[in-house]
């Protein structure tokens, strides 16, 4: 790390810029001069640590002590206390949720201790618009590596042996991927990374093109050497704005080091990069839909076979695989196949990072080991349930997955195990919902999203998502029939077995697998007109709490229908067929004994 | 109410003035059709939004069927066929901000606006209010995003501290 015996690593991950990280970084630049230490210490600004909602962060080295959600006032007090006189500040480190205990280092903390960081082992930890920080970190060493010393054929024979599959859904040998692109014959090949994160929920591939984009680049030229391409397009979100503009930097640094370009290390290998920014469109992140975006055109899917192996972008072989499975691609080519495939299960090897979010204490990004129980992430590494509540549902997949229960948090989290409890891996977003979440809105939540995104070309797709929303729609304005779950249930399976692309095809599986798990939970909202979680505004209601009213008689000399009967000095009614929701009442009750739910 | 006026006459008058700036993004990405994606956006930021008449003089130019160009305009969300205001506030509806609870901030931020009904930009095309679905910023939910800045952990209160600051720096003090 330099000549500098002490470094502060400073988070300016997307979450951490929100939360004035570069304010933080601005004032301990400054205190660092005001006492001559900016000569001994460096500051290094990294990308994304991963605890977003703690920032801003802080990490120094070599101790490793990890300040959270420090403020430009704190930094006298780290500076001062920590940094001349050795005495870390102790009001600025982590404090675990549930034990109440304080943690200073970096490797104390379960969020980060329990995780093996291979996809993520850079970010956080260098500068990412600095190449010589990765170039330290045996970054382009695996480009080397392959260019000088193997061949296409042994490269992907690591690959495969490696067992690495791909990190954006469904889970395909990237190896067999790869040689299927080799064995194409064509004057031109391609590789493409998808970088179009669309499923919401999911942030790992921003955050690694944020905080280590290099790693990407290097991938996708040993990608080139081995299939044969000598052109490499990154298709990313245009909402990603700040990973465009990191991976623009990358690109022009590593041509400029001569890591892209003609004559790669000297051995006449030429690759160059370009980036391609996404205009919108969710169907982008399918890779025909993607195809056809880079080509300029509207962004629609088209059959497969033929697949982009054979026939990608402008017709020509074309390898796609997603951020998170390239910037795997570098350890395995350095450390083996063997070092990979040891970690994870038996089919799904390696490590995956996860989006944790939603009503979790500690929200972020964590790389585990493939097979860890869903249990482990959420208590051990998330720090359980927001504001302690009871935990109820973790969603993964995003809109094309499912919902995982109670009953799943001993399941060990790998391709296989998630499929057959009717989720799936998807791209790794895990949205924990809790008591207060109601299923059926997170349904027709889903649905509302693949209904708008579906690109229209096909009609099960089209046309169907409709109906089952408007049925959801209904549902949960408690204007359900009986007969609408198995509706919902004979429209899903026709869209499943009859949709073109893999967006409609997944398309109603949050209906499907919520329609498992809570079908109690609808058949409430059909039958009983009730939303349990409280969450469907139709179906809330206004009750007086008979034991606290003291039967003023306020409320129903209030309301504006009548809809309120009782006697003075006894609890009062409210009739709810006549009720008009309009929350009068609620205002006038002096005693507040009428509550909405 | 005058002064609005003449924002929003500026903000048409442009497309008019500036029909070299579309030749000059056309030069530099040249006229093959997979070129499309990326000069409609330099354009859009040029203009804030996609005229018509500038579709069909790209369409010309380019060689395209101006049923291609508009089809293509039409597909992708981030176009916009009607203009755009001076800020764009984007409030993400991934899952994570829908269950932390976005609903109460967009309605915050539309009301703090003057936005009513379906409408997205305000008649002075000072502030347009989009719905997206995830702008990856998840542990921060519910996040908003102003032009390039995202804020997280939003609520009603915070968005609105945030809009006064905007709207003071308009020379709008309410």
């Amino acid at each position: 790390m330099g000549e500098y015996p002490t470094h502060v690593l400073v988070c300016a991950g997307a979450g951490c810029i929100s939360s004035s990280c570069k304010e933080v970084e601005q004032a301990l630049i400054d205190e660092l001069k005001k006492h001559q230490l900016n000569e001994k210490i460096k500051v290094v600004e990294t990308g994304c640590i991963g605890s977003c909602d703690l920032g801003p962060v802080l990490v120094t080295y070599p101790e490793r002590i990890f300040y959270q959600k420090v403020q430009p006032k704190d930094v006298k007090a780290i500076v001062e206390e920590h940094l001349l006189q050795g005495q870390p500040v102790e009001r600025l480190f982590y404090q675990d949720a549930v034990t109440g205990k304080t943690m200073a280092k970096y490797d104390d903390i379960p969020f980060f201790s329990k995780q093996v960081r291979i996809a993520l082992r850079n970010v956080g930890l260098i500068n990412p618009v600095n190449i010589e920080e990765y170039v330290a970190r045996d970054g382009y060493g695996a480009l080397a590596k392959v260019l000088t010393e193997m061949t296409p054929e042994q490269v992907i024979e690591q690959i495969k042996n490696s067992g690495l599959r791909g990190r954006g859904g469904a889970g395909f040998s990237t190896g067999l991927k790869w040689e299927f692109t080799k064995k194409a014959q064509s004057d031109a090949k391609y590789v493409v990374c998808n970088a179009d994160e669309g499923d919401p929920g999911a942030f790992m591939d921003r955050s690694i093109l944020e905080g280590d984009p290099h790693s990407v680049l290097e991938a996708m030229a040993i990608a080139g050497y081995a299939v044969g391409a000598s052109q490499g397009y990154v298709y990313v979100r245009a909402e990603y704005p700040l990973a465009v503009e990191r991976l623009g930097v990358a690109i022009e640094q590593a041509r400029k080091m001569g890591f892209l370009g003609e004559n790669i290390y000297n051995t006449g290998f030429a690759f160059d990069v370009e980036i391609r920014v996404g205009a919108g469109a969710f169907v982008c992140g399918e890779e025909t839909a993607l195809i056809a975006s880079i080509e300029g055109k509207r962004g629609e899917p088209s059959p497969k076979p033929p697949f982009p192996a054979q026939k990608g972008v402008w017709g020509k072989p074309t390898l796609i695989n997603n951020v998170e499975t390239f910037a795997n691609i570098p350890p395995i080519i350095l450390k083996g196949a063997e070092w990979f495939a040891q970690i994870g299960t038996e089919k799904s090897k390696g490590t995956k990072v996860f989006a944790i979010a939603g009503k979790i204490t500690n929200t972020g990004l964590v790389e585990v080991p493939m097979g860890m129980t869903l249990r482990e992430v959420i208590f051990d590494l998330g720090g359980g349930i927001h504001g302690g509540k009871r935990f109820k549902a973790a969603q993964t997949g995003g809109p094309s997955g499912g919902c995982l229960t109670t009953e799943h948090l001993d399941l060990p989290m790998d391709y296989e195990s998630l499929t057959a409890a009717g989720s799936m891996m998807g791209s790794g977003g895990l949205i924990v919902m809790d008591e207060d979440t109601c299923m059926v809105d997170v349904a027709r939540f889903f649905l509302e999203f693949t209904q708008d995104e579906s690109c229209g070309k096909c009609t099960p797709c089209r046309i169907g998502t409709k109906r089952m929303l408007d049925i959801l729609n209904r549902i949960t304005e408690g204007k359900g029939v009986p007969e609408d779950l198995e509706t919902l249930e004979t429209l899903a399976n026709t869209i499943k077995m009859s949709s073109l692309c893999g967006l409609g095809q997944s398309a109603p599986n949050p209906v499907l697998s919520t329609l498992k798990y809570f079908r109690d939970e609808y058949e409430a909202h059909i039958y009983q007109k009730t939303c349990p979680a409280g969450v469907c505004q139709s179906l809330l209601r206004y009750q007086v709490k008979s034991n606290v009213c003291k039967g003023c008689g306020l409320c129903a000399k209030n309301c504006p229908v009548g809809a309120i009967s009782g006697k003075p000095k006894n609890p009062y009614v409210i009739i709810q067929n006549i009720c008009v929701k309009c929350g009068l009442c609620m205002q006038k009750c002096p005693f507040n004994a009428i509550e909405f739910c | 109410m005058a002064e609005a006026k003449k924002v929003r006459e500026d903000a048409l008058a442009v497309p008019r003035r500036r029909f070299e700036k579309v030749n000059e993004i056309i030069a530099r990405h040249g006229k093959s059709a997979s070129a499309l994606i990326p000069i409609l956006q330099e354009v859009q930021e040029e203009y804030r939004y996609l005229p018509e008449e500038i579709l069909t003089y790209v369409a010309m130019v380019m060689d395209l069927p101006p049923s291609t160009v508009y089809g293509v305009a039409t597909f992708y969300v981030q176009f916009s066929l009607e203009p755009k205001g001076k800020y764009v506030i984007k409030i993400c509806d991934g899952t994570a901000c829908h269950v932390r609870g976005s609903d109460p901030v967009k309605e915050a931020i539309r009301k703090r606006v003057g936005l009513k009904n379906e409408k997205h930009t305000t008649d002075d095309l000072r502030f347009t209010v989009e719905t997206v679905s995830c702008l990856g910023a998840c542990g921060l939910a519910p996040v908003v995003m102003i032009n390039d800045q995202i804020y997280g952990q939003m609520t009603p209160d915070a968005i609105n501290v945030i809009l006064d600051k905007i709207l003071e720096e308009e020379g709008d003090v309410k």
